[in-house]
């Protein structure tokens, strides 16, 4: 055995380091035993005691750091030594690595500016953090699946009430200044602002804006229940009223696999007052024509970019008609006008009723009485029993638009005027007198009359317009035009309760806390956002007993 | 009853920090410890009896029994606590604590500290320094000798010169050791030079023998634990300030006896929580490894129980390879600590952190939910009594004693 020894002299190090190096030395191919300490007497002792002292050692002050190898050869014994520099330096470049919280607390702390949680935690713990973010008062971007609908509900609403977008559950993407959450493409920035309750409707439709030239403000997916019936909708229409106040953004698409009618009719109507072109895509929901208003009806996903990046490129505010209380009532003689009109406004009117409806949902239970808005076919078998078909006798729809106006809920009365040969030989003499005593009646009614019939038609089409204009009747010519109006006067954009969302937090760069999956994390990394990730653990290790404790334990309780 | 956990928390921690231990004097056990009596060794840790003591404890009750002439030696000791003349009970039972064994018995001198804010004591026996110490359970001739001389010497002049003072305020010493690159706990290099700073001119004035006073300046000074003592005293005042606050599940003891880790928590009373405690991870001195090392023991931890030790890790970079190697990871030990603490601490800072305070009171809950314990950094004893220390690094308690703590807390509070 071959005992070597260096002295440094004056070389200070805590002895932690030197306990280290020592350990470090030990463990050289050919050493026997290390020994690195600051030379004091009581360190020569201990060397002594393990035989690492030597005489040139003992000389060795309290000043010096005493460097003792002891090895099998002279040649193992001096290549440690010279090891010596290396382990120091290497320790010095040890990549330090930040500091990881295990709580969203925590993580607010480390990166106060965060104004996002990004969740990606097993569905039966998504809920919880969700909501420790929402009181902490962060935006979530909920990726997780398997949360029920009930927490859902209860979520979305708590952030409503907040003014923060619960985004998800079931969310896998958002582009959200500029940086992409979950699964996202990496597109341009631009002025086309996007909703969508779909993770891969949004991503074909930001990847179609890029590939053809445009870019993209703010993207943000609301979770695939957010448009069912039970959930009402709730992300989509605090995100479209986000877009609609955002100054980069100019032309809304809206996306999402068929949604429930009710809650079509309260986005689409939201849309309406928004004033910006809003492309509305909602994959295999028949759409009310290929422009109502600022409403823009797209056939696909891409033409849903094609369409926006055209009225990006042509950019001027769209109109907002002034909307007004009521509801529709069409009483028509034609049918095929009437189902015509009925798909074309279901998609901003609801509830819409019909005795000759669309969906189930949409059959009114007494034919003979309207509600909410209703459209109604008086060429029926119900009403035509015994009575000529209404395109030659009035009678019939004169009654009925007398019991319209006795409604208070009525807003305006829609009736077509069908000329041509078999027709009523002047359908406007009985159908105007009858529009200008209702308007004495009711001023807050409008009438609206769609007037099919050509130049040549024995009735006379100037005529019958004329008669029913001075009446005081706005007369269309297509049933898209009556659609169109219809909606823009009708729909009512729904109540935003709760809080709106500030504005800032899209304005600012993201900032974001990643709460599971690690690639999002480096996701966010990568695109330059700054971002912290929680190294989360299921509560008290998902022992069950625990957790039911934790809970119960979390603030204030009773005993 | 309803109780309000947070609120709970919130007056404990706000007690611990502002309790104002200082430092009073140097008084005989016998003459302040509570109960203190001849046949009566207090230990560090929870409870424990002879047949489950470790090796150090068992060196150090021998020593002590020696010391205090109640024993000849090794042999007549173990008998008279087999026949059971011998009672023990933990520190924390008398407002006291003890690094190590802890072993404190009534001739000896202690440290004496008063809670100015709310009139707790509490004490805390003399630092030996380094080598075969007592504290690592060494009881050969040298190592009582030294006690004797600490006890006959050093503790009578410590007594007179402090007499002479209101006192030092040791938490305004730890304010500013905190500072220097101490973490008050394995590191109090710093805060042993303030503390023998702040003495020397006392000893000098009241000191008859010139000999003796650079004996005693010599011992205080080259010894970098001298300060510990008086602090972890300082950390038992302002923890016991905190304890017994009803519904509160802020943790105010942390100790270990080299065989059981024990746990108690403000809100219930006096009872342990008690797992075994593990082996600690660190570095050894030459010629010693893992195999030789007992099982975690001290009253020590009292000292992350108060907000500083490892809690206080990244103040001080120069002993951050006990964390594997870079001071971010110094940082982001006391990051970790955060999150299951309930407060910042209001004295204590680190410069590191942009003078936050320290991570302040353990919450039970925090520790079960996040599965996170809190960090501990300790010296390690060699497992045969009077081999003394063999290195040094990081422990954690067992997660069981907390969630056990958890449970009984729920139990008693019918929550």
């Amino acid at each position: 055995m071959i005992l070597k020894t260096q002295i440094r002299a004056g070389t200070y190090f805590d002895s932690v380091v030197l306990m280290h190096l020592q350990r470090s030395l030990a463990g050289l191919p050919g050493v026997d035993d290390a020994g690195v300490v600051m030379a004091t007497p009581a360190n020569q002792e201990l060397l002594a005691e393990f035989e690492l002292l030597s005489d040139e050692g003992k000389a060795a002050g309290a000043d010096d750091m005493l460097i003792v190898v002891r090895a099998e050869t002279e040649q193992a014994a001096a290549q440690a030594i010279a090891q010596v520099d290396d382990l120091l330096k290497k320790r010095r470049s040890n990549v330090a690595t930040e500091f990881r919280p295990h709580s969203l607390d925590g993580a607010t702390k480390q990166l106060p500016q965060a104004e996002f949680v990004l969740i990606s935690v097993p569905g039966r713990y998504a809920a919880g953090v969700a909501e420790q973010a929402l009181e902490l008062g962060k935006h979530v971007f909920l990726y997780s699946d398997n949360v029920e609908i009930a927490d859902e509900i209860r979520l979305k609403e708590k952030g409503r009430a907040m003014g923060r977008l619960v985004m998800g559950p079931d969310c896998g993407t958002a582009i959200l200044n500029g940086v992409g959450l979950g699964f996202a493409n990496r597109v341009r920035r631009g002025d086309i602002g996007v909703v969508a309750a779909s993770g891969t409707g949004l991503q074909a439709v930001t990847a179609g804006i890029h590939n053809l030239g445009g870019g993209v403000s703010q993207a943000f997916g609301t979770g695939g229940r957010d448009l069912k019936t039970d959930v009402g909708g709730t992300t989509a229409l605090m995100a479209l009223n986000v877009l609609a106040r955002d100054d980069g953004t100019k032309v809304i698409v809206l996306v999402s696999k068929p949604p429930a009618a009710a809650v079509a009719a309260r986005l689409l109507g939201a849309a309406q007052a928004m004033g910006k072109p809003v492309v509305v895509q909602f994959i295999g929901y028949p759409p009310p024509g290929r422009q109502v208003g600022n409403l823009h009806f797209a056939a696909s996903l891409h033409e849903a970019a094609e369409t926006a990046l055209a009225l990006a490129g042509n950019a001027e505010g769209a109109k907002v008609t002034e909307p007004r209380q009521g509801y529709l009532r069409g009483l028509f003689s034609g049918g095929t006008l009437a189902y015509e009109m009925m798909l074309g406004v279901q998609a901003t009117l609801a509830p819409l009723y019909s005795n000759t409806p669309i969906s189930a949902d949409q059959k009114l239970d007494d034919v003979f009485t309207s509600k909410g808005h209703t459209i109604i076919d008086l060429g029926e078998d119900d009403f035509t029993q015994g009575r000529l078909h209404p395109m030659m006798d009035n009678d019939l729809r004169l009654r009925r638009l007398k019991e319209e106006l006795e409604d208070p809920e009525t807003g305006l009365i829609l009736l077509d005027v069908v000329l041509g040969e078999g027709a009523h030989p002047d359908p406007a003499s009985e159908l105007a007198p009858a529009i200008a005593a209702g308007h004495k009646q009711r001023k807050d009614v409008e009438f609206v009359a769609l007037v099919v019939g050509t130049d040549e038609d024995p009735q006379g089409l100037d005529k019958q317009v004329e008669q029913l204009e001075s009446a005081g009747a706005r007369i269309f010519r297509t049933t898209a035009g009556a659609v169109e109006y219809a909606s823009r006067r009708l729909a009512r954009p729904p109540e935003m309760m709760g809080t709106a969302v500030e504005l800032g937090a899209f304005q600012r760069p993201l900032a974001a806390i990643n709460v599971g999956l690690e690639s999002f994390y480096e996701s966010l990394k990568g695109q330059g956002a700054e971002a912290v990730h929680v190294d989360w653990r299921p509560p008290a290790g998902g022992n069950e007993k625990l957790m039911g404790i934790l809970a119960r334990l979390k603030t204030t309780a009773n005993g | 009853m309803a109780i309000d956990i947070d609120k709970a928390n919130q007056t404990t921690v706000e007690r611990m920090m502002s309790a104002r231990p200082i430092l009073k004097g140097v008084a005989r056990a016998k003459d302040v410890i509570p109960g203190m009596k001849p046949n009566l060794l207090l230990h560090a840790g929870p409870p424990i009896e002879w047949a489950r003591m470790s090796g150090p404890l068992r060196g150090a009750v021998i020593g002590a029994l020696i010391l205090e002439g109640l024993a000849k030696d090794e042999k007549q000791a173990v008998k008279m606590v087999e026949a059971g003349e011998v009672e023990f009970d933990p520190c924390h039972h008398h407002q006291t604590v003890g690094p190590m064994a802890g072993v404190t018995s009534s001739s000896m001198m202690v440290y004496e500290l008063d809670n100015v804010t709310h009139g707790n004591k509490a004490y805390s026996n003399l630092n030996e320094g380094y080598g075969k110490v007592l504290r690592y359970g060494a009881y050969s001739e040298d190592v009582l000798a030294k006690l004797r001389w600490m006890n006959e010497e050093m503790g009578p002049l410590l007594a007179e010169a402090l007499a002479t003072t209101e006192g030092i305020d040791i938490r305004a010493l730890l304010s500013e050791s905190l500072h220097m690159g101490d973490e008050g706990h394995n590191r109090n290099k710093a805060g042993s030079i303030l503390y023998t700073a702040k003495l020397a001119p006392l000893l000098a004035k009241v000191s008859k023998k010139a000999d003796t006073l650079s004996e005693i300046l010599k011992f205080l000074g080259d010894n970098a634990l001298s300060v510990l003592n008086p602090v972890m005293a300082a950390c038992k005042a302002m923890a016991d300030a905190g304890h017994g606050i009803e519904g509160s599940t802020v943790v105010t003891t942390m100790a270990r006896n080299g065989t059981d880790f024990g746990l108690r928590v403000s809100g219930m009373g006096d009872q342990w929580f008690t797992a075994p405690a593990e082996v600690p991870d660190g570095l050894y001195f030459p010629g010693y490894t893992s195999a030789d090392a007992n099982r975690d023991i001290g009253d020590s931890t009292i000292t992350e129980t108060a907000g500083i030790g490892a809690f206080a890790m990244a103040a001080a970079p120069a002993i951050v390879t006990f964390v594997s190697g870079t001071p971010q990871d110094a940082i982001n030990a006391t990051l970790e600590m955060y999150e299951i603490t309930t407060a910042e601490h209001a004295a204590f800072t680190i410069p590191q952190l942009d003078f936050r305070g320290t991570p302040t009171g353990i919450d039970i809950r925090k520790v079960v939910e996040f599965g996170i314990t809190p960090r501990v950094n300790t010296g390690i004893a060699h497992k045969e009594a009077g081999v003394g220390q063999v290195g040094a690094g990081l422990v954690r308690p067992p997660m069981k004693i907390f969630e056990d703590a958890l449970v009984a807390f729920a139990e008693k509070y019918k929550l």
